[in-house]
């Protein structure tokens, strides 16, 4: 952590966006992780997505359960609505939130031991259900606030800081989420920044329950050489599937000059995902082929990352349900209580 | 929507790793940068880099914040001479430089501080230099009491020369003393500083008398001789009228010293004051204290051209003067002999086909101005006339001493020039450094060494790590904007030309500007090879002054920045190429020193590490580092 807070001075050319905001004002809290956390690198880069997208801080709920990871919504947009909940609960009180009001843009921060083990059940049934929402596991593979453990996506054979050997399989939680119906899918890593704005800014665009699993090297338990989770191996081993670059519906489009090497897909938002492909064998559309193609690379050791899956046309638990728009603090006594002829009404109609 | 062709070329797909991990230029990039190099950090010191005399600024600030007055003065002191003085009179070169003016609106108030070091600090004398034990047999001769001549004693005297200093007035000082307003620099500010160097026994002074000739003085067998003579003649205004009227026609910098000595008391009700430099502005001022009542400052040029610093337009306006611009001087009116007037033409600036800006007349009817006096401010030139052409100094045509600009030295090899006699009017800091630098040169003349071959600035780089998160300095800097000097009670101060407008910061209010510094000695150090490209620094930067980035040639990495680098006076700070082959970048133009990248540095490749700066005086240059 630091001492200080950061200086409210900044660079006098600084960019701004349709609000009229620098990428400053999308800042929280200073943090006060280990220095050189990977966290805060997704941080900023959800700091950047959101300043890219001009989205009002306001608009955003961010929502996490507990942990490294579920410390960090405070070091982002400080200007929007948060709810640290309970080990592994977050997804719960995220389903809630977003069941009362659909209007904002829901961020489940999460971390390894918050989804992949006390959450894991919680987890799988909110990507199931298809609430909409952008859900960032920051995987380090390690239980940082109880000093290093094994967490349940370290890798089998995979060396603690003391050189002892995981032997347990680890959770892959892409393929879990795939396996579960998730709608948007896709891995980055917290030292690719360029990367993983784009990703963040796709799925917040995405209706659906977007996961993105981001590799976040551990500093102080995992950075080591022997760690399948340190900024050596995760470079060395980062397959990337495709470069994405997220263009705005109200962007135009400019017409793609090789089209044999790149994609669009479009979001029922209007805003179109333009992937450059880099593996040949990759279908991001096609869910079967893809959980495949994750497979095969996970048994080569590599670690494959960008947007490995999307539905163009998904639905959410909204649409499912079939429940009202309107927020519900924003429906009126009359609609509560329509009265006793709405009620005989549909006592009838179940008669 | 469309599903994508599997058959790809891998040739075809860009660098998988989108943020640029890949192989750089191949050499087509910047070179790291040196920072065993002293002039990259000097550099990004930005007033000390300005500054004539190479003032340690930032050091000097950090001392009066911690109530070490005394320290913060001998720091001044080693370096400027004069820092009561310069306190309340100097051009200020630093402060235009100041990176706080690039971040913020204003610069700290860099000149005022050194004031507030000089107003509280405490007796120093056991500080000055102690009297040399023996003499070290060499005579100089110093023409002129004034800054520069007074900078070579202060560094030859504790070496053991036998000085004799020659000025035609009966104190030192030079133009501090005459020229320079009671009411800006009280006499006692003067008297203390020139006497750290004069009341110590170190200099027999020949004060009264002017030299008269070179060629007699150089019979006297000195060692060697520095002119630091000023430039004493004011010039003038040849235009008709002028000796009909001379009764109320004043050169400026004679009536300036004039009414220091005690010569003149009183001036015309309306003054006209013809000129837009610094001295006009201490013209027009002087005469609001003595009697003027309706002064102007009228200039050819246009308002913003004018070579006054803006703080003195800013003095003279807020004491009721008006400045009038594109006006050019055509006749002086008179009627029995007396001042009735000045006639003006109506110029406007227009640029010619080589794009020079020109005054041409603007066709509008002249216009007259009435006044009892006028006060010609127009310029200063230097005057040798008492240098006789055959004593082995040459002259160039426009009749100034040719000089080496690095060793002060004149053709005459031991003769040397300093201050305004060398280079024309510039200002104390300048006569300061010009002191320094000829003091140099006269201790390795006298020493049968090369005075070309100069010596290196003695510099320090130190971390300034105290605990995991704590600097042995205030790296959180303070929102505040420029505090504001304050000043006399203005119906008060016009009434005495020895009332000091200025009241300067107190105690309380200087720490406070204090805080504004940036501490740009404090540089950002960066190792790369403990370097593990985690991003926390640049994801924690205020300024976005870090980029992590392939390498590039300058002009393109200048633009690739995650805040492009448009400053092309700041340096780019480049490092060796790390483990994915990108370079750290970091542009040094509006870095904070805050050190939250070393802060948030996991390995330690960054660090704050302190610059600092000392120029090599005489003497130092050869006994230790030579």
């Amino acid at each position: 952590m630091t001492w200080i807070t950061k200086p409210k001075l900044h660079h006098p050319k600084l960019p701004v966006n349709a609000l009229g905001f620098t990428h400053r004002d999308y800042e929280g809290a200073v943090s006060t992780l280990c220095a050189g956390c990977g966290h805060d690198s997704i941080s900023a880069a959800i700091m950047q997505a959101c300043f890219e997208i001009d989205l009002p801080p306001h608009r955003l709920a961010k929502l996490s359960g507990i942990g490294c990871s579920s410390k960090t919504p405070t070091y982002f947009l400080g200007q929007s609505h948060g709810f640290n909940s309970v080990h592994g609960r977050m997804p719960s009180v995220l389903t809630g939130a977003n069941l009362a009001n659909r209007e904002l843009v829901y961020m489940g921060i999460s971390g390894d031991g918050d989804s992949a083990s006390i959450g894991l059940g919680q987890f799988a049934h909110c990507i199931r259900r298809g609430v909409n929402m952008v859900y960032i596991v920051e995987n380090n593979g390690v239980y940082g606030l109880t000093k290093g453990q094994f967490s349940a996506t370290a890798d089998k054979g995979s060396k603690s800081k003391k050189g002892v050997s995981n032997p347990d399989s680890p959770m892959d939680l892409v393929s879990l989420a795939l396996i579960a119906g998730a709608s948007f899918v896709g891995r980055s890593f917290s030292g690719d920044k360029k990367q993983l704005v784009e990703l963040i800014k796709a799925a917040i665009a995405h209706k659906g329950a977007a996961f993105l699993d981001v590799i976040s090297p551990c500093i102080a338990f995992n950075n080591h050489a022997g760690s399948t989770k340190s900024f050596d191996y995760v470079r060395e081993h980062n397959e990337a599937v495709n470069a994405l670059e997220f263009i705005e519906g109200k962007d135009e489009i400019t017409i793609d000059h090789d089209p044999g090497t790149t994609i669009n897909v479009t979001q029922h938002d209007g805003s179109v995902l333009r992937l450059k492909k880099l593996a040949e064998d990759h279908d991001p559309t096609d869910r079967a082929s893809v959980m495949n193609f994750i497979q095969r690379h996970n048994a080569r050791g590599e670690i494959v990352t960008g947007l490995l899956y999307v539905e163009p046309d998904s639905e959410d638990l909204h649409d499912r349900l079939g429940v009202t728009a309107r927020p519900l603090n924003a429906l009126s006594d009359e609609d509560l209580c329509p009265g006793s002829a709405a009620l005989d009404k549909i006592n009838a109609g179940l008669r | 929507m469309s599903a994508g062709t599997p058959t790809l070329e891998q040739s075809t797909a860009p660098d998988k790793h989108s943020n640029g991990v890949g192989h750089s230029g191949d050499g087509a990039g910047m070179p790291p940068t040196d920072i065993s190099n002293p002039a990259y950090f000097h550099k990004v010191v930005d007033c000390q880099w300005a500054c004539p005399a190479h003032t340690p600024v930032p050091e000097y600030i950090r001392l009066i914040a911690a109530g070490r007055y005394t320290d913060a003065y001998m720091v001044n002191w080693q370096s400027n001479v004069f820092p009561g003085i310069l306190g309340r009179t100097c051009d200020r070169p630093c402060e235009p430089a100041c990176r706080r003016g690039r971040v913020e609106a204003e610069p700290v108030a860099i000149c005022r501080l050194k004031r507030v070091a000089a107003d509280n600090k405490d007796d120093i004398g056991a500080l000055l230099p102690a009297k040399p034990l023996k003499k070290n047999g060499k005579r100089v001769a110093l023409i002129g009491a004034g800054p520069a001549s007074l900078t070579v004693v202060r560094d030859l005297a504790p070496l053991g020369y036998e000085l004799v200093l020659f000025d035609g007035d009966r104190r030192g000082g030079g133009m501090i003393r005459s020229q320079i307003p009671r009411f800006r620099l009280p006499e006692e500010v003067i008297d203390e500083e020139v006497g750290y160097i004069l009341d110590r026994g170190f200099v027999e002074t020949r004060f009264g008398t002017r030299v008269e000739s070179m060629t007699q003085l150089l019979s006297e067998k000195f060692d060697a001789v520095f002119v630091g003579s000023g430039a004493p003649r004011g010039r003038d205004l040849d235009i008709p009228g002028r000796s009909e009227a001379a009764k109320n026609i004043h050169i400026g910098i004679d009536w300036l010293s004039n009414v220091s000595f005690g010569h003149i008391e009183k001036i015309g009700r309306r003054v006209i004051v013809l000129g837009g430099g610094n001295t006009a502005m201490d013209c027009c001022r002087t005469s609001r204290r003595l009697g003027g009542e309706d002064v102007k400052v009228i200039v050819r040029s246009g308002f913003d051209e004018m070579k006054a610093s803006p703080w003195e337009k800013e003095d003279a306006m807020h004491e009721g003067i008006p400045i009038f611009n594109f006006l050019v001087p055509k006749e002086f009116t008179h009627k029995d002999g007396k001042l009735t007037g000045v006639i003006f033409e109506k110029v406007v600036a227009k640029k010619d086909e080589k794009g020079r800006r020109q005054l041409l007349p603007s066709g509008e009817p002249d216009q007259h101005f009435e006044c009892d006096d006028v006060l010609v401010a127009v310029g200063q030139e230097n005057a040798f006339p008492w240098i006789e052409r055959d004593c082995g100094i040459e002259f160039d045509k426009w009749n100034m001493p040719k000089v080496n600009e690095v060793t002060f030295q004149s053709t005459n090899p031991k003769i040397f020039f300093g201050g305004d006699a060398a280079f024309g009017p510039k200002n104390i800091i300048w006569a300061v450094a010009h002191g320094h630098d000829a003091a140099v040169s006269i201790d390795k003349f006298c020493n049968g060494e090369d005075v070309a071959k100069r010596p290196p600035p003695m510099t320090h780089l130190m971390s300034q790590k105290m605990g995991i998160h704590e600097w042995s300095y205030d790296n959180a800097p303070s929102n505040d904007l420029r505090h504001k000097v304050p000043m006399r009670e203005q119906a008060i101060a016009l009434k005495s030309i020895k009332a000091e407008v200025e009241l300067g910061f107190d105690r309380k209010l200087g720490y406070a500007e204090t805080q504004r510094c940036l501490n740009c000695d404090v540089q950002t150090v960066f190792e790369a090879n403990l370097c593990i490209e985690c991003d926390a620094c640049m994801d924690i930067c205020p300024v976005d002054c870090i980029t992590f980035t392939p390498n590039a040639p300058e002009p393109m990495l200048r633009m690739m920045l995650t805040a492009p680098a448009e400053n092309l006076t700041q340096d780019l700070y480049v490092s060796t190429p790390l483990k994915t082959h990108r370079v750290l970048v970091k542009d040094e133009d509006v870095c904070l020193h805050c050190g939250l990248c070393a802060e948030r540095c996991p390995t330690g490749a960054w660090d704050m590490q302190k610059f600092l700066l000392e120029m090599t005086h005489a003497g130092e240059a050869r006994c230790s580092r030579a």
